[in-house]
């Protein structure tokens, strides 16, 4: 079956600025073929995760209240079925990591994301998410989530308004719309690749401790006591 | 003043005055501190610890303490050295002024001094793992040393203090934050009502809170490192996103510091475009904290009708700043841009819309029997205890404190407009809550006046003559302004070094939210759960501000 | 007015005619209860759409629009991720109890849910304890909710489910009392005899104060027995995060959502029985063509129509009121409406031995 460019509601493929990364991701699948009813069962599937995205409710600064816009009557993201803000993680299909990350704080959204059910998704949303920004040179600020955890959008702006918010969760249903669920599934895959370069990563680093992800995944945020 | 030097000198002989600086400077030796800062405030009345910088001289370390006297808002700095690198040592006054306890723990935690006689000596904002003290000049940045940490941080049950006894010996006494037999649950770094990523850990007694234990630094991003690096130009980005809901009165307390240094006259516009600005910023917030209360005791509504007319707020900066948050607005010498010419015409109608609304507001939630059983009567906070804690802001005001620095020590142009302070004396969370809706109707009130002042404003001068490259003096300032959550002070030391690209020495703020977060043991023992969030709430404090 | 009996007898017969008693017995069962399994995943998602759009009104919002015309297709979109979402599995529970504590909530209001009438001889079945068995069984609810806070090993769980245990176990007194109220009035706990009893006036119209008292017991016990705002102190979201089903993901975190909203229809659709008639067209003795008039709007209509308004009314406070305390949600209970509700009970039986109602 031929895959073509994903089509969403909300916003023609020609008035999205960057399309060469979905562009990309089309041709992947082109080049592997896919049977026509599996593929058509993925986009069912993908119809559905793509059109009810729960988010986390995980902020830690200014971008928080950005977000709090974005759910407020005058952005109202309901309308594009983001609809219930869950509080807990496993209950949640993607975190939009809002606010710097510290030290302090990194071993806690690993952990979030961890427990967090699959298929999940991450948008690392605000510069300080995506590359440290304005405290890039601090001593303990995280350079950016995606050494800790996958991301699936970056959204820079500091922080981004709720129309760049829009922007960023339309591309997610974008990306999602082109995943497989039967037959390899390409997001565990790239998933998959990610945590291996990082735990090679963190051989290379002396000092580094030895990575834990995937354990301690059965207790509550912070409740560990 | 002279009698102050006077008084202070009978309690301890050594002490060294100099009035050269804009506030008295008493240097007292480490040994007489404690004494003298009894003294300081049963005999003096300075009972306001309005700041506690630590700073690193090099060639010595210490604190400078600042203290506000209550009653005749005088300001006077002390100066408390050490010179032993190695182990430096200074005399605890948490048992003096309460609100110390907490900042000589950011003390211990920047710079290594251990504080003699405190009662739990921990880490504030970093992990317990972490390697060096990040404010001393000599910390070692290499990224190495700290990695970033994949593993989570062990409970820090233990913790301990330094105790002197009567001959002078020091013993180091370890401690347990909790005995093993309590039912300790934790509440963060991530839940949705901490307002960000704090954490506490209360022991319950059935659904009883018996003690709050804070774990802050979740967000702590080492702002005032980072301006030590930067030109001052370059700092006041950092100001706004500390305390974003007073982003532009956080700005405006670092313009005014540095300008005060600098000895520039900002223009008469730029300080009212300012001033404007802080109040618009002020109705925001206080309606964002409304916002936040109605939501925490489920009433989702309510919240959605706060941010509602917080959008008209939003759109006068986007069309002035172009942004809605971190607008970066203020300079130093005043602001970027004149205002857009609908400025005051979308201002006035601002403050009809939500005069109107404030209506509204009110007769969903203030007069709703759950909220009012929920708030009244909670989270007790007396007059005693909030100057003990130095709590400033609408949570110091509620409880019956004097503490609007826009009255008490006028800045810009708040002492050519007329409005009251609002004062209640029953220190609950509703009085808090109350505080802030009659501070909306204040802040109206202030801009009303504002707008007329804009329309007989002549000229358009909105930023006064700054030099290129700025530098200061050899000194340091302190400057406070009031934030939406009380008085926000900056602290800004400079070597006066002479090469082009003058750095900050020492630059320290002095955050109103780490002082309410004081107050969460306090106020939430013996209250249930339930009320921690209500509580908390009500207190109003945001994170990034507490951590920086 | 039509009664549906004439068709369930009907078929009956057809089968009775061409197979074994045992054989057809079995085939109506079956039937039955496809009936009732997909009409109660309808109703729920009808719900939970209803509560989004009322919620979002009552918001100056505009709530779900994009998916599908009108946002019509959104729920569909939710329950197929739901579906084929992660269901994590937990260390250090008692994964037994942990699975089945959904299950549990589930069924228990897929019982009550099939024992509502939605029209003349249009139920399941037509006990003469009626009224009783819906108590029993809608109360098992709880004790899932118990479990889920129990087997998930959290503290924030256990005190959700602890909390839903106090509250549920008071508010369950206050339903039945003020249900026992009504029953007095009707003198029949079958369902059937109450709806039937209402045929020339809705007991709320005709109970005299007592009824209007009972009906008020019952909004507001009825409320908390479904751990809705103000009173949704079980999943008090901002204390707890989510309460109880904190640890659940995906399709069992579903079951907890679908029974919540059923549970919303449930209670309605009781309240509307007891108090409004249920089935029953809006008659006023006197007006006959306005009584033909109402006639020929079907049973089930009606009973979905009140059924409706009542939820709305739920949903109106649920997005209006701040949530209460559980010190205040027990007192509210024990100090005011049982005490209130025993003595509407006395008042009622004194009304009734004395035929001073309508």
């Amino acid at each position: 079956m031929e895959v073509k460019n994903p089509k969403i509601k909300s916003m023609k493929h020609e008035d999205f600025k960057n399309n060469d990364y979905i562009e990309r991701l089309v041709a992947d699948l082109n080049a592997s073929g896919t049977n026509v009813v599996v593929g058509k069962l993925d986009q069912l599937i993908n119809w559905g995760r793509a059109n009810s995205l729960w988010p986390f409710c995980f902020g830690t600064s200014c971008c928080a209240i950005e977000f709090m816009c974005l759910g407020a009557a005058r952005y109202d993201m309901a309308r594009f079925g983001f609809e219930v803000a869950r509080n807990s993680p496993r209950q949640a299909d993607y975190i939009m990591c809002q606010g710097t990350i510290t030290h302090r704080m990194a071993p806690a959204l690993i952990r979030l994301y961890e427990q967090m059910a699959e298929p999940k998704y991450v948008i690392a949303c605000g510069a300080c998410t995506v590359s440290g920004g304005p405290f890039k040179k601090s001593y303990c600020v995280v350079k950016g989530v995606d050494e800790i955890i996958p991301v699936d959008v970056y959204l820079p702006g500091c922080p981004p308004r709720p129309e760049a918010m829009f922007y960023a969760l339309l591309q997610l249903q974008r990306k999602i719309k082109l995943q497989k669920f039967f037959g390899g599934d390409n997001r565990k895959e790239s998933r998959q690749k990610f945590f291996e370069q990082q735990a090679k990563k963190q051989k290379e680093t002396p000092n580094a401790q030895t990575p834990n992800i995937a354990e301690d995944a059965q207790a509550m945020p912070g409740k560990e006591d | 003043m002279a009698n102050i030097q006077e008084q202070i000198s009978k309690i301890c002989r050594s002490a060294q005055f100099d009035e050269s600086g804009e506030f008295l400077l008493v240097t007292v030796p480490d040994e007489n501190w404690h004494a003298t800062a009894r003294a300081l405030k049963e005999d003096l009345g300075f009972d306001y610890l309005t700041a506690l910088v630590g700073v690193d001289w090099k060639d010595s370390m210490g604190c400078v303490y600042y203290l506000t006297n209550s009653q005749t808002q005088e300001i006077i700095h002390v100066k408390v050295t050490t010179a032993n690198r190695e182990k430096p040592l200074l005399h605890s006054v948490s048992d003096v002024w309460a609100v110390a306890n907490y900042q000589e723990r950011e003390v211990y935690d920047f710079f290594g001094i251990t504080f003699i006689n405190h009662p739990d000596m921990r880490r504030f904002f970093l992990r317990n793992d972490w390697v060096g003290y990040p404010l001393r000049k000599d910390y070692d940045a290499d990224p190495n040393l700290n990695p970033v940490p994949h593993d989570d941080e062990q409970n820090e049950d233990e913790t301990f203090s330094l105790v002197e006894s009567e001959n002078g010996e020091l013993k180091r006494v370890d401690k347990k934050v909790f005995a093993d037999d309590e039912y300790v649950i934790n509440v963060g770094p991530q839940h949705p009502s901490t307002h960000g990523v704090m954490r506490y850990r209360a022991s319950l007694e059935g659904e009883v809170v018996k003690k709050v234990d804070v774990v802050s630094g979740y967000i702590h991003r080492g702002i005032e490192k980072l301006c030590e690096g930067l030109m001052y130009p370059q700092t006041l980005l950092y100001t706004e996103r500390m305390d974003y809901m007073s982003a532009f009165m956080n700005r405006h307390a670092l313009c005014l510091c540095i300008e005060k240094a600098l000895g520039i006259e900002v223009p008469h516009r730029a300080e009212l475009i300012r001033m404007m600005m802080d109040e618009l910023m002020r109705i925001s917030s206080h309606l964002l904290s409304y916002g936040c209360l109605t939501m925490d005791q489920g009433a989702t509504t309510a919240f959605f009708y706060g941010f509602r007319e917080r959008e008209l707020i939003y759109d006068i900066f986007d069309r002035t700043c172009g942004a809605r948050m971190s607008m970066s607005y203020d300079t130093i010498g005043g602001v970027v841009a004149d205002v857009h010419p609908d400025f005051v015409k979308d201002v006035r109608n601002l403050c009809d819309v939500v005069e109107d609304k404030l209506k509204e507001y009110h007769k969903l939630f203030t007069g709703n029997v759950i909220a009012v059983n929920r708030m009244k009567g909670v989270g007790l906070l007396s007059k005693e205890d909030a100057i003990n804690y130095a709590v400033t802001g609408p949570t110091g005001r509620a409880s019956g404190v004097h503490c609007d620095v826009r009255k008490t020590h006028p800045y810009s142009l708040y002492d050519e407009v007329e409005f009251d302070e609002i004062i209640l004396n029953g220190g609950d969370s509703m009085d808090r809550y109350m505080v802030r809706m009659k501070e909306i109707e204040q802040s109206i009130k202030i801009l009303r006046q504002c707008c007329d002042m804009m329309d007989k404003e002549e000229g358009n001068e909105y930023c006064a003559t700054v030099p290129k490259m700025i530098k200061l003096p050899a000194g340091h300032w302190y400057q406070q302004v009031e934030a939406s959550r009380g008085a926000f002070g900056v602290y800004l030391e400079s070597d006066g070094d002479p090469k082009p690209f003058q750095k900050p020495y020492r630059m320290h703020f002095q955050s109103p939210c780490f002082n309410l977060v004081g107050i969460v043991d306090l106020t939430c023992k013996d209250n249930l759960i339930a009320d921690l969030i209500t509580i908390t709430a009500s207190i109003d404090y945001v994170i990034p501000d507490i951590d920086r | 007015m039509f009664d549906f009996s004439v068709v369930t007898k009907w078929i009956d017969n057809l089968f009775n005619r061409v197979m074994p008693e045992w054989l057809s017995v079995t085939i109506e069962c079956v039937l039955v209860a496809a009936a009732l399994l997909v009409a109660y995943l309808v109703l729920a998602m009808v719900y939970i759409m209803y509560e989004r759009w009322v919620c979002a009104w009552i918001q100056c919002r505009r709530g779900p629009l994009r998916v599908g015309p009108w946002g019509s297709l959104q729920i569909f979109a939710d329950v197929l991720k739901m579906l084929i979402k992660e269901i994590v599995r937990l260390w250090n529970t008692d994964k037994f109890l942990f699975w089945l504590a959904p299950f549990f909530v589930v069924v228990a209001s897929v019982i009550t849910f099939a024992c509502l009438p939605w029209g003349k001889g249009m139920q399941v079945i037509d006990f003469n304890i009626g009224v009783f068995f819906i108590t029993a069984i809608s109360s098992l609810g709880v004790l899932g909710i118990l479990l889920a806070g129990w087997s998930s090993n959290s503290k924030y769980t256990l005190i959700g489910a602890m909390r839903s245990g106090a509250q549920m176990v008071s508010y369950e007194l206050s339903v039945g009392i003020s249900i026992l109220t009504i029953v007095c009035l009707a003198g029949t706990m079958s369902i059937t005899g109450i709806v039937e009893a209402q045929e020339n006036g809705w007991f709320i119209f005709t109970g005299h104060i007592p009824a209007i008292i009972a009906f008020v017991i019952y909004m507001i016990a009825a409320n908390a027995e479904t751990n809705r705002g103000p009173f949704d102190l079980p999943e008090a979201e901002h204390e707890l995060t989510a309460g109880y089903h904190s640890e659940y993901s995906g399709l069992h975190f579903g079951y907890f959502y679908l029974a919540e909203y059923l549970n919303l229809f449930i209670v309605s659709g009781i309240a509307s029985l007891l108090f409004l008639g249920g089935w029953m067209p809006l008659h006023i003795s006197g007006w006959d063509s306005f009584n033909a008039v109402m006639d020929f709007i079907p049973p089930t209509l009606w009973f979905l129509g009140k059924a409706l308004f009542m939820s709305f009314v739920f949903i109106w406070a649920r997005w209006s009121f701040p949530r209460v305390r559980i010190d205040q949600l027990l007192a509210l209970e024990w100090r005011y409406l049982m005490p209130i509700g025993l003595f509407n009970l006395v008042l009622m039986a004194v009304i009734v031995s004395f035929g001073w109602h309508f």
